[in-house]
């Protein structure tokens, strides 16, 4: 009987394996190649299907990849993140800091071929400023009383108060320029702008293509098209950029990024204006005096956190990660741990065997959230902190966030080219985070009204100096580090600039060889 | 009353009222559990940008969601969607979750199918090979095999495949856009190929062990010795006496390891970018979709009941023993 059955059984495994490797021996020739841009077009992997296409709306780093394409925006940032030039020179402002009048450049027009002109910037920023379009750009017009267009190439945007960074606003995808005669509705499903590349489809959950954009008023971009492909797996997105099936990507995981870059795929790491936090609510009573807090700054070990939580991959940093008003990351109490000087503190507070914390975090937000809140229970354990951590789902933890429902949290906030944007939120007691931010004083309160009314920049730098100090002394966070972006292509891409925060602002520029 | 209780008593219509009160009882837990866990919809999209958004801001949002209105209204309006046809829209997308399942269902399947083949083509022959010398060496290693495929993880397995493919050989078509079946039958099978692996890898091993017990059970009835008494060749004793009656219980088990699979095989459509209904669920339920995972969810529960009223029937039609009952 065996001899029966031996043969048939062996000859089916056979047949199977056959099957499965034969697939992958043929397939080795067949789609190696980079039939995907051999027609010139560029490939971009992303991990999840944008989820808003009206550029007044876009959140997600996906969305802002996509649209930043689409889209041109009134003025652009330049290689440190300074506002430059974009649709219109950089605006003249009156002496009283009030009236910004922009000229908008000759000749530009829509993919569509209609002519772009003062009405539609108007409509735009006023679609923005009208509460019902839900925009997320509507905090960078707090400041604006009116826009005007007295003639087709000039916009004139009258402010309430002096806004130093109102311009700055102006250069996110989510001020982007739509048509006036456009119907939103119409823009959500085949978004039109004036951006380097046009709509062309979109396969919900797979994929979006773009076509060039001939008459963009930049010149002419580099591939005859984008194709945004939807990889959810960061692995899987390595093993197709190694293919060629993929050409560009952008990860934050350090350790795919590791393995991604050799041979015809080239990795550049590129600083990033977010930063990581372990957030202190100072209202909270915990946390109320400051001796404690400062405790907890001693008693971190910022490298510490850089190396084994993030491998690495990260700057140690101060509160400020604007590149032209960056924080010194060694001006604070402590820059190093002091578990000396962190003990003094906490005798100081009237808590010398230290004290029980919560810490909230969450997995499913970034990779590294949970490791970080690991290597700080540590640290602060030498000194006798109990720290006892939550690890919420992602939804319970922006629910708690928002409300300020937390003594202490590690976070991982954007940052902004602009200090004021960056804080004022947050540190003002009117601020819409305060609640999250849980620390404000009337010095603040002071010194971001200066701030945001001082034009000249070395001025300004100094406003913002202070900020940064009264942060750090009052330990009202304490800052740990800003991570690493890794802009992840085929070694074949030329033109391609690694900006801050991993931009796609000069993709259009790239072609593959 | 008494008219109810006889229509009841035939099996076929108390099966579809067990079936309706299944799909209620589905549909009504995965509204309520959507709305207990914490965030909506606008925190989904939004993310802590929403503590910037105004309370009209908020207001107008909520209105747009749908998640306004009070629950019952809110379950009731979808149900009602439902019942005419109307599975709901999906607002990150724009489109109907009717077309977006009309697209996702057939790749869901079609995978399935080929994980089943895979499964059914390493576990049966694995089975009868372990069964064939029960307790000496071939069974021991068929069935470390087979322990060894349940206990690999298929995360790691698609993920090391998919590593070792692109490096080793620079093939892992996965990598290009994804094509149906109808589209380009080359490129999507070859597309398939991985998933189904690894799914049918992990199918393998209960398929196996299934198929070696009922082998053994069977081979030491007495009508398998009356045979062998009366002189069928081995081969045929082999297949048509031992086989195709051990195979009951491995149809049973395919069909519940299909009904699974429907579900979305989540990981493996993850990982190898198969836009399937596993990862609209799981999509649906990452933006707070709760149009699409409460219709995703019903289509998917509708099906597992029609998978497991098909394996009633074709048990019916294998084992004369069940016709009877």
């Amino acid at each position: 009987m065996p001899s029966v059955r031996r043969p048939s059984a062996r000859a089916t495994a056979a047949l199977t394996l056959c099957a499965a490797l034969g697939l992958s021996a043929c397939g080795g020739g067949a789609t190696s190649g980079t039939a995907a841009s051999g027609d010139g077009r560029i490939v971009v992997g992303i991990s999840a299907d944008p989820t808003q296409t009206l550029p007044w709306t876009v959140t997600s780093k996906q969305a802002i990849q996509v649209l930043s394409q689409v889209y041109s925006t009134l003025l652009d940032t330049g290689a440190n993140s300074e506002p430059v030039a974009g649709l219109a020179e950089l605006p003249t402002v009156s002496d009283d800091g009030l009236t910004y009048t922009f000229t908008l450049k000759q000749g530009v027009t829509f993919s569509d071929g209609s002519a772009l002109d003062s009405t539609d910037v108007k409509h735009t920023f006023e679609t923005i400023m009208d509460p019902e379009s839900k925009a997320t750009s509507a905090s960078y017009f707090a400041s604006v009383a009116s826009v005007e267009a007295p003639d087709a190439q000039t916009v004139v945007v009258t402010l309430s108060r002096p806004d130093a960074s109102f311009p700055s606003g102006l250069t996110g995808t989510n001020t982007g320029i739509v048509p006036s005669d456009a119907d939103p509705a119409t823009l959500e499903k085949t978004p039109l702008g004036s951006g380097p590349y046009a709509w062309d489809t979109r396969t919900p959950n797979q994929s979006i293509t773009l076509k060039r954009n001939d008459s963009y008023y930049g010149g002419t971009p580099g591939a005859a098209g984008l194709e945004f492909r939807v990889i959810p797996d960061e692995q899987a997105m390595v093993s197709a950029l190694r293919t060629g099936a993929v050409d560009l990507t952008v990860l934050d995981d350090p350790i795919t990024a590791r393995t991604a870059g050799t041979g015809k795929v080239t990795s550049t790491a590129v600083d990033s204006l977010s930063y990581h936090a372990l957030q202190l609510r100072a209202s909270s009573p915990t946390l109320s005096d400051v001796n404690t807090r400062l405790a907890i700054q001693c008693a971190v070990s910022r490298q510490e956190v850089v190396d084994s939580a993030a491998l690495g991959a990260g700057e140690v940093t101060g509160p400020i990660t604007s590149p032209q008003y960056r924080s010194d990351p060694a001006a604070q109490p402590c820059p190093e741990q002091d578990l000396a000087k962190a003990k003094q503190y906490l005798a100081a507070a009237g808590t010398p065997d230290g004290f029980d914390l919560k810490l909230m975090t969450s997995q499913g937000l970034y990779s590294t959230a949970v490791d970080e809140a690991q290597a700080i229970q540590a640290q602060l354990g030498k000194v006798g902190i109990r720290v006892q951590l939550e690890s919420l789902d992602s939804g319970d933890y922006v629910d708690r966030w928002l409300a300020g429902d937390f003594d202490a949290a590690i976070a991982l906030n954007g940052g902004s080219a602009d200090p004021n944007t960056m804080y004022a939120r947050y540190f003002t007691s009117k601020g819409s985070f305060q609640k999250v931010a849980g620390y404000s004083s009337p010095s603040l309160d002071r010194l971001f009204t200066e701030g945001v009314a001082t034009t000249d920049p070395a001025e300004r730098k100094a406003v913002y100096a202070q900020v940064s100090d009264e942060l750090v002394d009052q330990a009202a966070w304490v800052w740990l580090f800003t991570p690493k972006l890794f802009l992840v292509h085929d070694s074949a891409m030329q033109g391609l600039e690694a900006r801050t925060d991993a931009s796609l602002s000069t993709l259009w520029k790239a072609s593959l060889g | 009353m008494t008219r109810l209780r006889a229509a009841l008593s035939r099996p076929l219509v108390r099966r579809l009222a067990e079936a309706v009160v299944t799909l209620v009882g589905v549909s009504l837990l995965t509204f309520v559990v959507l709305r207990v866990v914490p965030g909506d919809q606008i925190t989904a999209s939004y993310g802590i940008a929403a503590g910037e958004l105004s309370p009209d801001q908020i207001r107008s949002l909520e209105a747009y969601y749908g998640i306004d209105r009070p629950w019952p209204v809110q379950y009731l309006g979808w149900l009602g969607g439902v019942l005419s046809g109307n599975l709901g829209l999906s607002t990150a997308s724009g489109t109907s979750v009717a077309a977006l399942t009309a697209q996702a269902l057939p790749n869901t399947v079609e995978l399935a199918v080929l994980a089943i083949v895979v499964g059914l083509l390493l576990g049966i022959p694995g089975g009868m090979l372990a069964a064939s010398r029960p307790g000496r060496a071939r069974d021991g290693a068929t069935q470390l095999g087979s322990l060894l495929s349940l206990s690999v993880p298929s995360f790691l397995l698609a993920t090391a495949l998919a590593t070792f493919l692109a490096n080793q050989l620079g093939w892992y078509p996965n990598g290009e856009g994804y094509r149906t079946l109808l589209e380009d039958p080359w490129l999507n099978l070859q597309q398939m190929a991985l998933p189904a692996l690894v799914l049918g890898v992990s199918i393998a091993s209960p398929v196996l062990q299934t198929t070696r017990t009922a082998i053994l059970g069977v081979r030491s009835e007495d009508f398998v010795r009356t045979a062998r008494a009366k002189g069928v060749p081995p081969r045929l004793l082999q297949v048509r006496h031992v086989l195709r009656n051990a195979l009951i219980p491995v149809v049973t088990m395919t069909g519940l390891q299909f009904g699974f699979l429907l579900s979305g095989a989540l990981v493996a459509e993850q990982i190898f970018a198969v836009p399937g209904i596993g990862r609209q669920v799981l999509l649906g339920l990452q933006q707070k979709e709760y149009a699409v995972v409460q219709s995703t969810v019903l289509v998917i529960a509708v099906m597992f009941v029609l998978v497991n009223l098909l394996t009633d029937l074709v048990y019916r039609l294998v084992d004369p023993r069940v016709r009877a009952r």
